[in-house]
């Protein structure tokens, strides 16, 4: 009975999760706009001045990244909400499993985090981007983004979790947004100086930007081949992903405990 | 913070925990509905351990909590249906209960509207509504009406009584005694995590009296000679005020006033007013009365 009630919830709490993100009009159009804005900025503005002409070849990768960022700050928020409203009470008083409010948020963020991606890379294309088309390095490419946004959506839970006000969370998840600049998402690492330079060589959005990088462009901006970025992306990516299902987890039910 | 709050609800009646901010209604709430665990002591719901069954527990309970738990950003039928479909409901029988509710809780014109919009009655009416989509055989109440304008709150109270009859047993916490006069058929009257009292509410009704007269007085001397002369239920040396018990008839209010003129005191102002909770507590306990006196309540 608790087990078939459970299932059922499930999906109950993805569709109120999307509900909720089509009925903020500002948030979702901002969250959908500001990647753009991001995308036309580096090609035209910071790109202008870099030798290389295909710029906007580089930088897709990297930007879907850092979009997915954007992505997690509103993920978090919209825990840190559920958290502190009354509603958790009533979901925590019907006889299901009440941390399936959380695995609905997750849904809807990795929902929202693939919508924006495909966005940026629609408009990427129509400004030049000329990206391999194997659908063996497409859908490579789509594995890699997605086990990224999966794991960074429950680390976006666990960050709304921790955090008592959705304005705190919302702090939080904005020092994430930092992460991709110390990355080779903008610029390859050999340019950086020698104390960001191994870093961002090895820090864990470089091989999952360069997994991408390999499969679009059929090279790394590292030197690292495809097996090497795969590898690491995918063991960085699990890892968080264990480590942020484990503590949203404990944090779930030590925040609603007492 | 409780300490040993005894009670009992039965089955197919209301139950009103009465007390100020800070007795420990909440807690005792959340603790019964399976939100907190206790640190010790046993609570059983319809037959289950609250602490070693919790989900069997919650199968037989609502709970309406002191803040509206409904998703504002979804509409009023949505909300409903969402509960529905959480507790298992197939989704065209969801929808129909949703229509059924809505209806019954006069929110039929604004369902399609999203929660945010509405007034505070309406949110507090739909939340009711959502502790009511499968019938519960105990429903919490956690000060169902504060904050609501008085009209609203004598509408939630016939909802509340309807229920009642449906054979809904219910917990109510209140800091209004007019609420748990309304409502409840026994009252336990709760102050710092203490069962401080407790008896059926006619009972406690006929201990404060119907009402209270209230004697605003012209000096110390006058206040002190009124608490020689009458059994005050409460004096304030502040406003210099004194209050007695009374059955709001004009022969007893002209034997207060005139026992305190004979002896050279003229009351400035007279008033008559509804017995409170503060009142109840003076009258009930010997802790309320010396407590009401430091505090010197308003």
């Amino acid at each position: 009975m608790t087990e078939t009630l459970g299932l059922s919830a499930a999906p109950v709490m993805v569709s109120r999760c999307l509900r909720r993100s089509l009925r903020e009009p500002d948030a979702f159009f901002t969250a959908l706009l500001l990647p753009i804005i991001l995308l036309l900025l580096f090609v035209y503005v910071l790109g202008g001045d870099m030798r290389t002409n295909s710029y906007v070849d580089y930088v897709v990768p990297g930007l879907i990244v850092l979009c997915a960022g954007f992505g997690a700050s509103t993920t978090a928020v919209a825990v840190a909400t559920d958290m502190s409203n009354g509603i958790i009470d009533r979901f925590r008083s019907l006889p299901i499993r009440a941390s399936l409010v959380l695995f609905g948020q997750v849904v809807a963020s990795v929902m929202r985090n693939l919508i924006a991606s495909a966005l940026v890379l629609s408009v990427a294309f129509g400004i030049g981007w000329r990206p391999r088309f194997g659908i063996a390095d497409w859908l490579g490419a789509a594995a890699m983004l997605v086990f990224f946004i999966v794991a960074l959506s429950w680390l976006s839970a666990g960050i709304g979790l921790v955090a008592r006000t959705p304005e705190a969370a919302s702090s939080f998840a904005f020092l994430l947004m930092f992460l991709p600049y110390v990355s080779t998402a903008f610029v390859p690492a050999r340019t950086m100086p020698w104390v960001l330079r191994g870093f961002a060589a090895h820090q864990p959005l470089t091989p999952v930007i360069e997994t991408m990088r390999c499969l679009w462009m059929g090279h790394s901006s590292t030197g690292t081949n495809l097996a090497h970025n795969a590898l690491a992306g995918s063991a960085y990516c699990a890892a968080l992903l264990v480590l942020s299902l484990a503590g949203s987890s404990w944090l779930f039910g030590n925040r609603t405990g007492r | 913070m409780l300490d040993r709050a005894d009670l009992l609800v039965e089955e197919g009646s209301v139950l009103a925990l009465l007390g100020p901010n800070g007795a420990g209604k909440t807690t005792l709430i959340r603790i019964l509905a399976t939100l907190v665990r206790a640190d010790c002591g046993r609570a059983v719901v319809a037959g289950h351990d609250v602490s070693t069954d919790p989900v069997a527990v919650r199968r037989a309970i609502s709970l309406t909590g002191q803040h509206v738990a409904v998703d504002d950003k979804l509409t009023g039928r949505e909300n409903l249906e969402m509960i529905a479909r959480l507790l298992g409901l197939p989704r065209h029988r969801a929808r129909g209960r949703a229509v059924e509710l809505l209806g019954l809780f006069g929110l039929a014109d604004v369902a399609g509207q999203q929660v945010g919009r509405y007034s505070g009655g309406m949110k507090r009416r739909l939340d009711l509504a959502a502790s009511l989509v499968t019938k519960p055989r105990l429903l919490f109440l956690d000060e169902p009406t504060t904050g609501l304008d008085p009209a609203s709150r004598v509408q939630l109270w016939a909802e509340v009584r309807a229920q009642v009859e449906e054979g809904v047993s219910v917990l109510l916490t209140t800091q209004y005694l007019e609420e748990a006069d309304q409502l409840a058929d026994t009252v336990v009257l709760l102050d710092r995590g203490r069962v401080v009292a407790s008896g059926p509410t006619a009972d406690l009704k006929a201990r404060t009296g119907s009402m209270v007269l209230r004697l605003q007085l012209p000096d110390e001397a006058c206040l002190t000679l009124a608490a020689q002369q009458l059994p005050l239920l409460r004096r304030d040396d502040g406003t210099l005020t004194a209050e007695v018990a009374s059955d709001g008839s004009g022969e007893q209010v002209r034997a207060v006033l005139e026992r305190l003129e004979e002896r050279g005191c003229q009351v400035a102002k007279v008033v008559l007013v509804e017995p409170s909770l503060d009142h109840v507590f003076f009258s009930l306990t010997s802790t309320g009365r010396a407590e009401a006196q430091t505090r010197g309540v308003a």
